[in-house]
């Protein structure tokens, strides 16, 4: 046995290292991977501080303004992702995932309410990606999950309910209402989805607070007449929301 | 290794209707939890139809997921058996025999589990997938490796695991599959088992790629195996295997060691279950040297279980 034992022992030393080669070419990815994944944070950050805006009392009249500042910014991440993309191997996207999902979610959900406050309708997923000037189809390499799409939309949810309080404290009592009717169908749209325990069904579980908050604010303004005057002054350029889906 | 796999692919293929019929049923879910919501919101909204394509886009996805997981648990149990198998070795006698025995339960994992997983993967990005199968392959790596190690005394490399497991099918089977650069990769460096098939119907090699970490996480299990046998070499009278076994297992702790943790946190805890293996069978190792000559051998077994932690209750690293 003495013979085999030797041929044994550099086996061993080659398989570890490698294993070792293995983990530190991982490593050195993950480390690329993560810087270009900090610049998208960034302007992520940037993009969500100008949309802020929107809920402070003089913020909602100029929403187109700072919808227009933000598509702007929002058109960096496209640059952005594609160095990103050329640091992940066409089929190891899963691999390293966990790295941009985040920021994906956030972008995601930074487009979808730039749509909203656009024409007030939900985002589509080609819209989304074509932000980030990405794929919708996994075969592509580079594409927006799924779920990290639909993350992103969860977020729209509890944002719009924040913009319900706020808008009414504005001034603008019909906000609500469609708000409460686009959040309504939100509603009935992930309820069509078979949700596994993750953290998108997690997620999924907030949306009936979100829910009921926009609708304590409609039920507030309605006991109170405020809905029903449905021209509010000075918010003209408001009123022309698109049907939500109640036809 | 002449292997027919055209055969079990036929196998396979008996297995359509079922998984058609699976799908049947997810679809007929779907339309209940769709009557549900036509009460709130309208059926033909757009926001509605386009969570209808993420629905079906999610259900394909958790039931390819579904799939997965059953195929590699039946490949941790009929690894394990395999294992067990192998621990039945007492000597010479029975050797060729178990081995050979084991050899074809392998292959038999080989052509129709792991195959599988291999057709459910083609044109998906395995990451996707990898919590679903990779219990499945350490415990398979670590099957083979043990068939390795007790037939020629080497560990398997990954180049030689993953050799294993490509898979001719026939070209045409289905074409939604697409041939992707790297699973031609493998094939060139692969055994030569592509000799098999004839020349004139059309094969292409399927394979399924081995993680180096599912790899690596296998070998930490099959330091368990060795500790068992190396106690149930003892019981048998068996004085010699035991001090091989410790020099290969002290190798294996050592390269180990050598990268730290810098793997994770299933490889940290898999080493110190490893370094709990290696204390028994050390241990066992200084009993025979120091008494060895005193005990009669068939006292040794009882002898090397009374040491501090040198219990033979084996402790099992698949939780």
């Amino acid at each position: 046995m003495a013979d085999t034992g030797s041929d044994a022992v550099s086996s061993v030393s080659s398989t570890f290292s490698a294993f070792n080669e293995y983990l530190t070419n991982d490593q050195d990815m993950r480390e690329e991977i993560r810087v270009a994944v900090r610049a998208m944070e960034q302007t992520a950050r940037e993009i969500m501080t100008t949309l802020e805006g929107v809920h402070q009392t003089a913020g909602l009249k100029e929403a187109p303004a700072l919808c227009q500042k933000a598509r702007k910014l929002l058109e960096t991440t496209e640059g952005q992702f594609a160095a990103l993309q050329k640091k992940v191997p066409m089929d190891q996207y899963y691999r390293f995932h966990d790295h941009w999902r985040f920021v994906s979610q956030r972008l995601s959900f930074v487009a979808a309410l730039i749509i909203y406050l656009e024409s007030e309708k939900l985002i589509t997923r080609e819209e989304a990606a074509k932000f980030m000037g990405v794929s919708t189809k996994r075969e592509d390499g580079f594409h927006l999950d799924l779920e990290d799409f639909l993350q992103g939309l969860l977020q729209l949810a509890s944002e719009l309910s924040r913009l319900a309080i706020n808008s009414v404290t504005a001034g603008e009592y019909n906000r609500p209402v469609r708000i409460s009717n686009f959040i309504q169908e939100l509603n009935a749209g992930f309820r069509l989805l078979n949700l596994k325990n993750d953290s998108l069904r997690k997620r999924f579980d907030g949306l009936k607070y979100d829910i009921k908050k926009v609708e304590e604010v409609v039920y507030d303004i309605s006991i109170r007449g405020l809905k029903t005057s449905a021209t509010v002054p000075g918010h003209g350029g408001e009123e022309t929301p698109k049907s939500t889906g109640v036809e | 290794m002449g292997r027919d796999y055209r055969q079990k692919d036929d196998g396979y293929k008996s297995k359509g209707p079922s998984k058609r019929a699976q799908h049947g049923d997810s679809w007929s879910a779907n339309r209940k939890v769709q009557k549900g919501v036509k009460l709130i919101a309208e059926e033909n909204s757009e926001v509605v139809q386009a969570f209808r394509v993420f629905q079906n886009e999610l259900d394909t996805k958790h039931d390819k997921h579904e799939r997965l997981v059953k195929l590699s648990r039946d490949v941790t149990i009929e690894s394990k058996r395999t294992i067990f198998l192998l621990h039945r070795i007492t000597g010479d006698e029975d050797r060729e025999t178990v081995i050979k025995e084991a050899e074809d339960k392998i292959k038999l994992i080989q052509s129709t589990h792991i195959l599988q997983i291999a057709k459910e993967l083609q044109g998906q990005d395995p990451f996707l997938f990898q919590r679903a199968i990779s219990p499945g392959f350490q415990e398979y790596v670590e099957a083979v490796l043990f068939l390795c190690y007790i037939k020629e005394k080497k560990l398997m490399t990954l180049e030689e695991v993953r050799g294993q497991l490509v898979f001719q099918v026939p070209a045409g089977e289905d074409s939604l599959a697409k041939e992707d650069s790297r699973k031609s990769d493998v094939v060139s460096d692969a055994t030569p088992d592509g000799e098999v098939h004839d020349p004139d119907s059309p094969m292409r090699a399927l394979s399924v790629s081995v993680s180096p970490m599912d790899y690596v996480l296998g070998i930490a299990d099959f330091t368990g195996e060795l500790m068992r046998m190396c106690i149930n070499s003892i019981g048998n009278g068996d004085t010699e295997t035991p001090f091989v076994l410790v020099t290969f297992m002290q190798q294996l702790y050592d390269c180990f060691q050598l990268l730290g943790n810098t793997p994770g946190r299933e490889y940290t805890r898999k080493m110190s279950v490893m370094r709990q293996s290696l204390a028994k069978v050390e241990n066992a190792c200084y009993m025979l040297r120091v008494r060895g000559s005193e005990f009669p051998k068939h006292m040794l077994l009882d002898a090397i279980s009374a040491l501090p932690g040198g219990s033979t209750d084996t402790m099992d690293l698949d939780t």
